[in-house]
């Protein structure tokens, strides 16, 4: 539960700054980026996530060094199925993001 | 166990081991306690002890959220999940601690609605898509996971849920590791300082530590480097008698600390006047609960909860572990009784849990003759 894990901003999602798509190792999900909102998170920014929540902003170096950390503390898949898990997505979203999304897939 | 090639930095590592030993003091002993179960992983899952002299002894914190909570408060929240109306949600972690009537898994075997969830917003999620249903969180994590389930409550209340509510275990690090230094039975010459609990917290508030009991505290981060510099931090203000919150981990740990998390905290939780932790018995002012306004969503308020004290069993250990009084493999229970397959205590269940990581990385090499 302590383990961060890190992730790298793909779009935002609202306008109040609560709500992100993140990608780890492929996987993206929505996380909640709400802690972070004195420092200005903004696309290709890397975050660690801890329960859904982005919890700080780190350096694409350190995020680097915090995925193998993962790999080798053993650590790596479990961090993936946590991401994987996250299913708060749809009510999160915008209406925006969801045509966005299925603009993206039938594009 | 790893070697030390595999190590990012070996060199480094190396070095760093080298100092360390070079600059210890040969008759002096020196305790450390890491008060972060992330720590306590890293160090087995690294085998960090085997690159330190044999006068530093790391002794293991309460810092695993689910290993103090005492079986009363399992059982409690087993007793919400037990009424019909309830689905009951919680990390992983917390699936397969035991309560006196089983763990949440054998619950749910029995026929208990219990659901895994990886985030206090996918139990939201779920109290909106069952309206007629009650949805439980059962709450637990120190000032790293605390904000989460407060901005999480802050959302039910903004979108008017409901038919969700929080049994809240939210337990503070600041108050444990004062109970541990006011404990006669400990004798702690530093402390590595939680890596996580500290992007929340900052590293501000254990200047206490150095302050009031003249104890040293290095934040660390988790690898294998961070924590041998942690630790030579240490060592370091050890011999020249200082004693300082230094920040290791300033790359991630802002002096100061994350102040939405805080402002977050001090808008829907309270301090309770007091909570008991296992093993370190009733300490004052170290958890959460909900404030007043949040009553609608406390679990606590909306179902009565029985409120039951139990001692553990017998011959279990766990509260000498949990002070770094006693070492995991010294339990009586240990690896016999207790195991990772059937656990008596939270610290053979949790990755974070100081008997688990023990079992794991050090009794399985040595009974496997490595
Ligand atoms: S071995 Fe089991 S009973 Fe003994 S201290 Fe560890 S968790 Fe508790």
């Amino acid at each position: 539960m302590c383990l961060a894990i890190p992730g790298q901003i793909v779009r935002l999602l609202d306008d109040e700054g609560q709500y992100a798509v993140v990608d780890v190792s492929g996987v993206r999900r929505t996380i909640n980026i709400g802690l972070l909102r004195e420092d200005g998170v903004k696309p290709d920014d890397w975050v660690l996530i801890h329960v859904g929540f982005a919890m700080s902003k780190i350096s694409g170096e350190q995020a680097m060094d915090q995925l193998r950390l993962l790999e080798m503390l053993g650590e790596a898949s479990v961090a993936l199925e946590e991401v994987s898990g996250y299913d708060f997505a749809e009510r999160a979203e915008s209406t925006n993001d969801r045509q966005a999304r299925s603009a993206e897939r039938s594009e | 166990m790893k070697y030390v090639d595999e190590f990012r930095d070996p060199a480094l590592i190396r070095k760093t081991a080298d100092e360390i030993a070079r600059l210890i003091e040969r008759d002096r002993h020196y305790r450390i306690m890491e008060v972060c179960g992330g720590h306590t992983f890293s160090i087995y899952r690294f085998g960090l002890q085997r690159l330190l002299p044999e006068n530093i002894e790391l002794v293991h914190g309460p810092g695993c959220p689910v290993c103090v909570l005492p079986m009363g408060r399992m059982d409690d929240g087993l007793a919400i999940a037990a009424r019909p109306e309830v689905i009951f949600t919680a990390f992983g972690d917390v699936m397969r601690v035991p309560g006196r009537r089983g763990t949440p898994l054998e619950m749910r075997a029995k026929g208990a609605d219990v659901r895994m969830v990886y985030s206090p917003l996918d139990a939201l999620k779920l109290a909106m898509e069952n309206p007629d249903r009650q949805i439980v969180f059962f709450a637990v994590g120190f000032e790293t996971t605390a904000p989460s389930t407060a901005l999480t409550l802050l959302r039910a209340r903004s979108l008017n849920v409901d038919n969700f509510s929080v049994f809240c275990n939210h337990v503070l690090i600041l108050p444990a590791i004062r109970a541990i230094l006011d404990s006669p039975d400990m004798r702690i010459d530093g402390f590595i300082g939680p890596g996580h609990v500290s992007t929340v917290i900052g590293a501000r508030p254990y200047e206490f530590i150095a302050r009031e009991y003249g104890k040293p505290v290095v934040i660390s981060g988790f690898e294998p480097l961070d924590l041998l510099q942690s630790i030579l931090m240490l060592i370091k203000q050890l011999n020249q008698g200082r004693a300082e919150v230094e920040n290791q981990y300033a790359r991630v740990v802002p002096w100061d600390g994350n102040r939405p998390a805080l402002r977050a905290l001090a808008e829907v939780f309270a301090v309770r006047p007091f909570f008991e932790w296992r093993g370190l018995g009733f300490i004052s002012q170290s958890a959460l609960r909900l404030r007043d306004e949040f009553a609608a969503w406390d679990a606590e308020a909306r179902f009565s909860v029985p409120g039951v004290r139990v001692t553990d069993p017998k011959a279990a250990q766990c509260g000498e572990v949990l002070k770094g009084v006693l070492p995991p493999n010294r339990c009586k229970l240990f690896g016999r009784e207790c195991t990772p397959e059937h656990p008596v205590g939270a610290l053979m269940v949790s990755s974070e849990g100081a008997c688990a990581a023990y079992y794991h990385y050090v009794h399985a090499m040595v009974t496997a003759g490595d």
